[in-house]
This record gives structure tokens, sequence and C-alpha cells, in this order.
């Protein structure tokens, strides 16, 4: 049976990760590879990649790093942040990204999402979508949540899925960093409106939280970024609570 | 050992030449007739449109050559659905060397099938040491149908075949090049072949 997936997210800077990243076993905790394969062995199903890097310098140490993981991981892996265009894409396929996220760029310019899935197939275009909840609707928000759009979530995710997207990132912008829990009413209506997978991100502080969104937020893949780098949760942890839920997932 | 993984501009085929380096093999990515013929071994990647990809294997001539190899060949993925007689994506016919037909999944379920699935029924020395109900990475909305040449199945939304073997030619619906330590096991299995 296909299984639920579990992803670390890592920010990248020029070609570094930040936020504190606290692994007891890692010689360097900022060197994204190390991170990577460190996960890859502790039973992360994939690994998505942002890059947050303001510069285009910064940007293009990117390369380098995915180059790197794609020499050492075995798991798939995603990379975004700042990818506007086919060449983007192009150069981040041919050092070995699985996938590519684009967000704000697919926004702008819908058709984006068209010329990537024809070029390069629905599998490996993720639409990241940050959203927030304002008075009973579900608002597209950009930059990190700080500019609304005049974008409906559920609205965008299917035209994303028209358009060719192979897999959506949905990040609630309310529970984001609360620990909190993830949103799983909008994930559960999100997941019953579009037919392609559903990455549930924001809001990951325990393990109930994931059981909860696999459940009822009906996702297909939970991402979180410090719950996992401070090893508050255990990956491996997490899957063996998953399958006593009545989870499946990769052991 | 002399590994050649066909470079027709299909897709990420850096993934399938590392997961070798991390088995120390240096494979070489080529579309010339005589580097493919003079292989050891033959890795017939693919990742796209299954229409695009067959007009540019016939465009150059490989969609011959590959069927004609005989020496052991690995398709992966749209490698291996292009190996079937026909595929429903676009239509299009393929190189006939598994007698079985590639269809779509219904939207019954979520399309593309996404994610790390259990291979079954596991038949054949690519998947020595390998246990059945092993966790393969999958990203396909197309599949080939169970028929004799299956070596494992998979299930999703119906049992299709995730894997396949006629003579020298082998195909696998999944990843072995992003399936962990057990991708890696069935790709050495693979060069022991």
């Amino acid at each position: 049976m296909l299984t639920k997936r579990i992803i670390p997210c890592l920010d990248i800077k020029n070609g570094r990760t930040v936020k504190g990243v606290n692994f007891v076993d890692l010689r360097d905790a900022g060197d994204p590879v190390e991170l990577a394969k460190q996960y890859a062995k502790l039973g992360a199903d994939e690994l998505v990649f942002l890059d947050i890097s303001a510069t285009l310098e910064g940007r293009k140490t990117m390369h380098d790093m995915v180059l790197k993981v794609a020499e050492h991981v075995n798991i798939p892996f995603t990379v975004g942040g700042g990818i506007s265009s086919i060449q983007d894409v192009d150069d981040l396929l041919h050092c070995g990204a699985d996938k590519i996220s684009i967000n704000s760029s697919a926004v702008k310019r819908p058709d984006l999402v068209n010329e990537l899935s024809n070029k390069f197939g629905s599998q490996c275009v993720v639409v990241a979508i940050d959203a927030k909840q304002i008075g009973d609707e579900w608002i597209v928000h950009l930059a990190g949540g700080t500019i609304p759009t005049k974008l409906n979530l559920f609205d965008w995710a299917k035209e994303v899925e028209q358009r060719g997207a192979g897999e959506i990132l949905f990040t609630s912008m309310n529970n984001d960093g609360t620990k909190a829990g993830f949103a799983n009413d909008a994930l559960a209506k999100l997941s019953e409106s579009v037919n392609i997978p559903i990455i549930a991100s924001g809001g990951a502080g325990t393990v109930q939280h994931f059981v909860d969104t696999f459940k009822v937020g009906k996702a297909d893949a939970a991402l979180a970024a410090s719950v996992f780098h401070f090893g508050e949760i255990e990956i491996l942890d997490l899957k063996k609570e998953l399958k006593e839920n009545s989870i499946e997932v990769r052991l | 050992m002399k590994l050649v993984i066909i470079d027709y501009g299909a897709g990420n085929i850096k993934s399938i030449q590392f997961a070798f380096k991390r088995l120390g093999i240096d494979a070489i990515l080529s579309n010339d007739p005589e580097v493919i013929l003079s292989a050891e071994r033959v890795i017939f990647p693919g990742v796209g449109e299954a229409s695009s990809a067959m007009k540019m294997l016939e465009k150059s001539g490989l969609d011959k050559l590959i069927a004609e190899l005989k020496q052991p060949v690995l398709g992966i993925c749209l490698g291996m659905q292009l190996m079937c007689n026909s595929s429903e994506e676009g239509n299009t016919n393929g190189l006939g060397i598994f007698d079985v037909d590639v269809k779509r999944f219904s939207n019954a379920v979520k399309v593309p099938h996404m994610g790390w699935n259990t291979v079954n029924g596991l038949k054949s020395n690519l998947f020595k040491n390998i246990k059945e109900d092993a966790f393969m990475y999958l990203v396909h909305s197309f599949y080939a149908e169970m028929c004799q040449e299956a070596i494992a199945s998979t299930y999703y939304e119906l049992e299709y075949a995730s894997a396949l073997l006629k003579d020298n030619f082998y195909g696998v619906q999944f990843h072995p090049e992003k399936s962990g330590e057990i991708g890696e096991q069935l790709l050495k299995n693979f060069l022991e072949l």
C-alpha cells in the first residue's frame, strides 16, 4: 500500500542550512549534504530544500549544493525558492533535483505551471501555496504570508492541478510556527477538491499533530522543520507511532 | 564493468549516474550506437511524456537499437513503459519488448501515484536479497498491466506489474536510484546478473 510520507524541510542560504539545526551526531550541521544524509538514514521519505538566499550569487551556490546532495543522498528531494523560469528548472533538474517547487512565480504567471509540466512532466512540478484564513476565506499570500493576493486557496489549487502541477505543498500561515497542529479542516477540503497529492505544512509540534493531519486532514505527506532539526521529534519514533495509529508508513 | 546510460534527452539521469557512482561504477552517458552496443550493461532511463520520448528515440534510431541489444538492459520508469507494446500516454506505440500495454490510473485515486509503496511476488535474481513487501519509490500516472512477464507487482487502485523481465530485458516502474539502500541492492543485483 502507498505510504504516507514524512518530509523534513531545510532552509538554505548561500549554500548552507540556516536556523538552528541541533543535531547531535553531525560534524557540521550547516552542511546540507551531511544533514540530508543523516535524515535519509533516520527514515525521512523525501527532503525539501528551500533556497532563501537573497542574492544572485547565493542562488548560484544552490546548484553546487543540489549536485552534491544528488551525489550522496539516495532518497528523492525537491528544491524550491526563487525559481521563475524554464531555464531555472532545467538547471536544477540537470544538477539532480527530483522535483522543483514554485510559489509566487506561479501566481504572477500561471502559464509557467503549464510550461514546466509540458516540458519536464507533472511528476516534478510541485506548486507551493501559502494561505491565510481571513474570516471564512482562505486567501493565497505571497512573500512568506505578508502580501495577500485575490486568489482563494481552493480555486487556485484546482487551477494549478488543471495546469499540470503534480503535487501541492500547502502551508497554512495561521498555523506556521505555532506548533499547535496543522490546518486540518482546510487540508481535508483541499484533498477533496483536487486529485493530486497534498503535502501538509505549518504547525507541527507533536506526534499527535502528524496523526491528525493524516487522519483528519487527509494529507498524503507532512512537512516540518524545527521539530526535526531540534530533535524534538525523532522520525523513526514518529513513524512507529503513526503505524500504531493504523497509518501506513515506510519503516 | 562498462555501464552505459542511454542519454536521449529524457529527464533526470544524473541521479542514476550518481547511484552507480555510490556503487563504485563510473557510468557512461551516451546516445552513440557503438558505445551502447559495446556496453556490458545498459540502462534505459526516462522521465517525462511517453509519445514525445518515443519520437526522440525514433528520430535517433535508438528504438531499433535498444530492441536488438543482447546484454542485460534495465529500463527505469518511463524507460520500462516504452519497452512495452503501447502506452495510453499520447497514444503511442512502444518498443514491443514486453507483451503488455501501459494504461492510466483512473481518477478514483490520486494521480500521480507518488511515494513509497511495496513490491510483491518477487521473481528473478534482480531481487536477490530483497524481501517481499520491500519499499520502493515511485512517481507515475501510467502503469503496465499484470502479465506473464511480471517479476514484481505493486498495488495502487489495482495490482499492476512494477517489474518486468523478458530474456535480457528488465524493466522497473520504481526508481531504484531513489529507493534508499534497497534500491541500491537492486542496482547491484543488476550489475551481477
